[in-house]
């Protein structure tokens, strides 16, 4: 039984004046501190949030408009940056970097009268599926503290299920929302490419990285997104919101055709997970809904070109932290290229090297034609392959990820076996469609999720069907 | 299929900017041959009249009024977790050759 009531309810108290912003805050950051054992946070911004929450309730008291969100508190994944604190993306070159500017992301919630009490941890610059690729310290999984929490929004997920705060923020390149939600019991939602501005999140794969909230259910996760969405002059990737906005569509069961995608449902998939989602089908089919099995014969290649596609792009954003910029700069370079090379050397972990050689590999000459540029040929395969099922059925449904929460240490010395934790969630990101995943029941005692995703641009229609979904399974 | 050797990996780490010691090398070259290996099953796919994708939201060049905005902040602000020395309004790094 969670603290906190629904997203709207505390902003409605809060407006009302029947609740204050202080108060939430206080709770988050008391609950914060009570379950500091699992790691989930980097830093809490005590003091900025309290500011704020009482800027939030003189508003109320002048009878004046606090927002939509009023007093909601919230945590932020750390590689978002948030104005004034220390925003560090998990890694050791961004100790010391406080944010001079801040997400619009980040803007747009606090316009509301949402107020960020904290940064959540994640793997260094978002490359991981487990969290444990932090350069501080791994999260452990609220349900069981000797398992992960999934990654990379790891400590998002988990400072959710946790009770600290009604909702966090997270980035999902490869499944970096969806897999913790799974692995941790949350909702999380991966938007339509461009539909969230980028503008003020450190970058990792420019064109797949998107941003999303994690909370404990649909609705909320459809009012995040209803805030935070549309066009940004920050950022020229961004696309127009749907002007009926994305809270406040229900779409039932009947008459909804979804299909289920045979690939997702191979070898590699856990039988006990197997089973969980087999049953919410068939809970989903006795509900009214049209479920079809579909084929989608590229999508076994997606994570290959996806760790083609995803190194060669972080190798080109992660090469501006060279040591001059930004915070860290290594003290004994006897000229530019050393210090360059001494900082990259000391200030990046093992995954961040890992991924910055991988891509400066398949993007160098001789290499780039059979690497990079196969990989985004085969990626427009893959795109018409989905664009042609959705013209026979309305959604897609498979399991978000392979497994449970494995156990801390499993993966953590095969990069390769770690890679495949995301088979399931990365033909979403490569071809810009919009997914969710969704608490389904357990496995073994360990949380399992459903995985549903729509067309591009139909992130209303997907929250919509999500929430009929929700109650069902 | 593709296989790298310690010269390849040293050549890698020198683009990156990267010093790497003996045991990282020796490390990413396993890695970097069994992830290569995997994504190497790209080769075969057949990718006859596509084109690669460059960008997934179909749209083109966003333009906007060329005139001044006042963000509200200045470059000064934005440089002020620079660690390189700042002279005039610019970064003074090491010497670049010698």
């Amino acid at each position: 039984m969670s603290q906190w009531a629904s997203i709207s309810t505390i902003a409605k108290a809060v407006r009302g004046g029947s609740m204050t912003a202080r108060e939430n805050v206080e709770r988050a950051l008391r609950t914060i501190e009570e379950k500091s054992e699992y790691n989930a946070i980097i830093a809490t911004i005590e003091d900025r949030a309290l500011i704020r929450a009482d800027q939030i309730d003189k508003i109320v008291k002048n009878g004046d408009d606090p927002g939509v969100l009023a007093g909601v508190p919230f945590i932020a994944k750390d590689n978002f940056l948030v104005f004034g604190a220390e925003t560090t993306a998990a890694s050791n070159i961004l100790k010391g970097f406080h944010a001079p500017y801040q997400a619009t992301a980040i803007d747009r919630l606090e316009a509301a009268g949402a107020v960020c009490v904290a940064k959540a941890n994640l793997d260094a610059f978002a490359h991981g599926s487990s969290t444990e690729n932090s350069d501080y310290f791994t999260t452990k999984n609220p349900v069981d503290p000797t398992r992960v929490p999934g990654g990379s929004s790891g400590g998002s997920a988990a400072a959710v299920i946790l009770d600290m705060a009604p909702f966090a923020l997270g980035t999902d390149t490869g499944g970096s929302i969806r897999l913790p939600a799974s692995f941790c019991g949350a909702v999380g939602y991966k938007p339509t490419y461009g539909l969230v501005s980028r503008s003020g999140v450190i970058a990792m794969a420019s064109s797949t990285d998107t941003i999303g909230p994690l909370t404990r259910t649909v609705d909320d996760a459809a009012i995040i997104l209803d805030i935070i969405a549309g066009v940004d002059p920050l950022d020229s990737t961004t696309i127009e919101r749907h002007e009926q906005g994305y809270n406040s569509v229900d779409l039932p069961l009947s008459g909804i055709k979804i299909g289920v995608i045979s690939e997702l449902f191979g070898e590699g998939l856990d039988s006990g997970v197997r089973a969980v989602i087999e049953q919410s089908i068939e809970k989903l089919r006795a509900h009214g809904a049209d479920l079809v099995d579909v084929s989608i014969p590229s999508l076994p290649q997606a994570l290959a070109v996806y760790y083609i596609v995803c190194p060669a792009e972080v190798s080109s954003n992660l090469s501006r932290y060279d040591g001059q910029r930004y915070a860290y700069s290594h003290p004994d370079a006897a000229n530019l290229d050393e210090s360059y090379s001494k900082t990259r050397s000391v200030g990046f972990g093992k995954e961040a090297k890992r991924r910055i050689m991988l891509g400066t590999y398949v993007l160098s000459s001789g290499y780039y034609d059979a690497y990079y540029k196969k990989a985004q040929t085969v990626r427009t395969k893959l795109i018409n392959e989905f664009n042609e099922t959705f013209e026979h059925v309305d959604f897609l449904l498979g399991p978000t990820a392979p497994t449970t929460a494995f156990k801390i240490g499993e993966h953590s010395s095969d990069p390769l076996q770690m890679y495949l934790t995301d088979i399931m969630t990365v033909s979403a990101n490569l071809v810009g469609i919009p997914a969710i995943s969704i608490p389904s029941g357990e496995s073994d005692g360990l949380p399992v999720g459903l995985q549903l995703m729509a067309a591009q641009k139909a992130d209303r229609e997907l929250l919509g069907l999500s929430k009929s979904v929700e109650g069902i399974i | 299929m593709t296989k790298l050797n310690r010269d390849d990996v040293l050549k890698l780490a020198r683009l990156a900017r990267i010093d790497l010691s003996d045991r990282e090398i020796e490390e990413f070259l396993g890695e970097f041959n069994a992830i290569l290996s995997y994504v190497d099953q790209l080769q075969s796919v057949d990718v006859t009249g596509l084109e690669p994708t460059s960008q997934i939201t179909g749209l083109t060049n966003v333009m906007r009024e060329d005139i001044e905005i006042d963000y509200g902040y200045t470059p000064a602000d934005l440089l002020k977790n620079a660690p390189a020395v700042q002279e005039n309004g610019q970064l003074k790094v090491k010497r670049m050759i010698g």
